[in-house]
């Protein structure tokens, strides 16, 4: 089933043309009728209910990010009695919230634009060229997909250490890169292989050498590809957690995630509940936002790694 | 084609291959070998032990307990989450009322509204999402027990994740909450390209929704189901598993060790205590597990392939 372009719409199944409109099956009548009214209520009860379970927990937290410390804690529940914007302020500049996206924005930024460089030039030569190994070459990368990501962390830590790059923007950057390389290159070739080969071909017949060919032809018909998988990558290397609380030790370089989780574990002495939910919302709501503005790439995106 | 082609693979090839073998590759071979070893990673000294790692684990009451619940996250996590996905799947793209002359089958009123909310969580980080659940559970002041207080239920109070033998089950209903939505619209866009004229015949011969789902729906769907079900549990064996559990319980590992699960034994051995080799004796248990939980999931999901 090919994902990039179903994105789900609101829409019933498609209809397969023709006479669908019969007001009464045979199987139709009042006992239908009356079944498919209580099946109706129930449906939307269930689904209304489980959208109130996902929204409360994030509406609660938005809330409680206005309140003060002592009103946290005494009623969970209740209002704001007014908005504490200091909580934010405080979050922003004494929690070090304004470092720790800084930091995120450097990491992701040059992981994403390096894990789609990378990715896509391997993916290309993988899909496109017979060559010995190729398919050795190809399961390395795609075996990655399904092996403890923390078996490899152990040994890794001392890798990064010994080349000098533990705690480095620029070493977080490689890493993230490496770790993302497996789904990219295994949906990428996948897109790189539903391409018409004819075009490539007459711009090769035209004098491009292979890589101008690359970049001038072969990428930009990608680009619905490259699309989907910057999305997945985008979200997988902003959320991530794991990779850099083994590999990211030094406090001035934490990204959001760590950094919040620091945060929650030191306000046992420190006390600033209220500044650490600003925190979290402030974290929360700039991809929060992202998606409901890009719903359907993201969608699409996200839901692309699952189907294949 | 030909010319300057292995120079151009070669110079494609390169620093994608590199980086991976180095970051990845490498150190999960590096991994296996040292399990061998007694090796701290605090020095750089070490020599072989054989399979002394190996003798320790298996009589390693922690280790079982972590691998247990490893196992336990593998199987009960994507058991409820797909259940509950494909029946609010079905209820979106099926529940809806039928209208007089309009398709036989119809989805929900506002069901694009239901699968943007529920896909929220899955844009969110899991580590925020383990903060905020952290909150939620608080004995005390969390939202919980103060909405049970609320509705006069004072005296169910529980401890949630302070208590041994509740605190597993709350981790795990976070990871539940946050994957849901994404396998909601997987389905969904499964279910959307089922023609409609199968339902219609099933209808005709008078099969009700339950049959209908059994019988056409989930037949149809198996395929997705199956990587989804194989993607889920790799999950909450790795990553996610981690975060949660790290996050949410105290020591991390919950009290007496109620929560511990491989992969946060693994980083706990590793970076807490000193015992690298130990931690990669653990982490190639996880490596076989993680092998074994696809192996057979694809195995005992294999049947005919439908066609339609």
């Amino acid at each position: 089933m090919k994902t990039t372009d179903s994105t789900p719409s609101d829409t019933v199944p498609p209809q397969a043309g023709g006479p669908v409109r019969k007001a009464d099956t045979p199987a139709g009548g009042e006992g239908e009728k009356r079944e498919g009214r209580v099946l109706n209520v129930f449906s939307h009860g269930i689904l209304v209910l489980w959208a109130i379970m996902v929204v409360m927990p994030l509406l609660w937290a938005v809330m409680t990010s206005f309140k003060d410390d002592n009103a946290i804690f005494s009623s969970p529940w209740a209002l704001p009695d007014k908005l504490h914007f200091d909580n934010w302020a405080r979050a922003w500049t004494d929690a070090n919230m304004s470092d720790y996206f800084l930091n995120t924005i450097l990491v992701v930024g040059g992981s994403l634009v390096g894990t789609l460089v990378l990715g896509s030039m391997a993916a290309y030569v993988l899909a496109r060229f017979d060559f010995p190994g190729n398919r050795f070459i190809y399961y390395l990368f795609i075996g990655g997909m399904s092996f403890p990501i923390m078996l490899a962390l152990v040994p890794l830590f001392y890798v990064v250490d010994n080349m000098g790059l533990l705690n480095t923007i620029h070493g977080l950057i490689l890493v993230y890169i490496a770790y993302s390389l497996p789904f990219t290159v295994f949906f990428l070739t996948a897109f790189f292989r539903t391409l018409p080969s004819s075009v490539a071909e007459a711009a090769f017949v035209d004098g491009a050498s292979h890589s101008r060919t690359f970049f001038q032809i072969m990428l930009p018909m990608a680009k619905p590809g490259l699309i989907s998988v910057g999305i997945f990558n985008f979200l997988g290397q902003w959320n991530q957690y794991m990779l850099p609380t083994v590999l990211n030790t030094d406090p001035d370089k934490r990204v959001l995630t760590q950094g919040l989780v620091q945060l929650a574990a030191s306000q046992g002495y420190k006390g600033d509940w209220s500044g650490l939910f600003a925190g979290l919302v402030m974290a929360m709501l700039p991809v929060l936002a992202a998606y409901i503005v890009f719903q359907r790439q993201v969608v699409a995106g996200l839901t692309a790694g699952a189907l294949k | 084609m030909q010319h300057g082609k292995y120079r151009f693979i070669v110079g494609f090839l390169a620093v994608p291959l590199g980086l991976y073998v180095l970051f990845v590759v490498w150190p999960f071979i590096q991994s296996i070998y040292y399990s061998f070893t007694d090796w701290t990673g605090l020095s750089p000294e070490f020599k072989m032990v054989g399979l002394d790692n190996y003798k320790r684990m298996l009589d390693d009451e922690i280790f079982w307990k972590s691998l247990q619940h490893s196992l336990l996250f593998a199987l009960v996590l994507p058991l409820v989450t797909i259940s509950l996905a494909l029946f609010f799947a079905f209820m979106i793209n099926v529940g809806g009322k039928r209208r007089r002359g309009g398709p036989v089958i119809s989805g929900v009123r506002g069901s694009s509204f239901y699968k943007i909310v529920y896909f929220f969580p899955q844009v969110l980080s899991i580590a925020i999402v383990a903060l905020l659940f952290a909150f939620a559970y608080n004995p005390e002041s969390g939202s919980i027990n103060s909405l049970l207080r609320g509705i006069g239920l004072d005296s169910v109070q529980p401890l949630w994740l302070g208590d041994p033998d509740l605190a597993l089950w709350c981790v795990m209903a976070v990871l539940v909450w946050s994957t849901v939505g994404f396998f909601v619209v997987l389905f969904s866009a499964g279910m959307a390209s089922i023609p409609a004229d199968l339902y219609e015949a099933a209808l005709l011969d008078g099969a009700g929704r339950a049959t209908t789902f059994f019988r056409i729906t989930l037949p149809l769907l198996w395929d997705t189901v199956q990587s989804g079900w194989v993607y889920m549990g790799i999950l909450a064996l790795g990553a996610e598993s981690f975060a949660v559990v790290q996050i949410m319980t105290t020591g991390p590992g919950g009290p007496d060790y109620s929560t511990t699960v491989m992969v946060l034994y693994v980083y706990q051995k590793a970076f807490r205590d000193g015992q690298a080799a130990y931690a990669t004796t653990i982490g190639v248990a996880l490596l076989v597990v993680t092998l074994a939980f696809a192996a057979v999931v694809m195995r005992l999901g294999r049947r005919e392939r439908l066609e339609y």
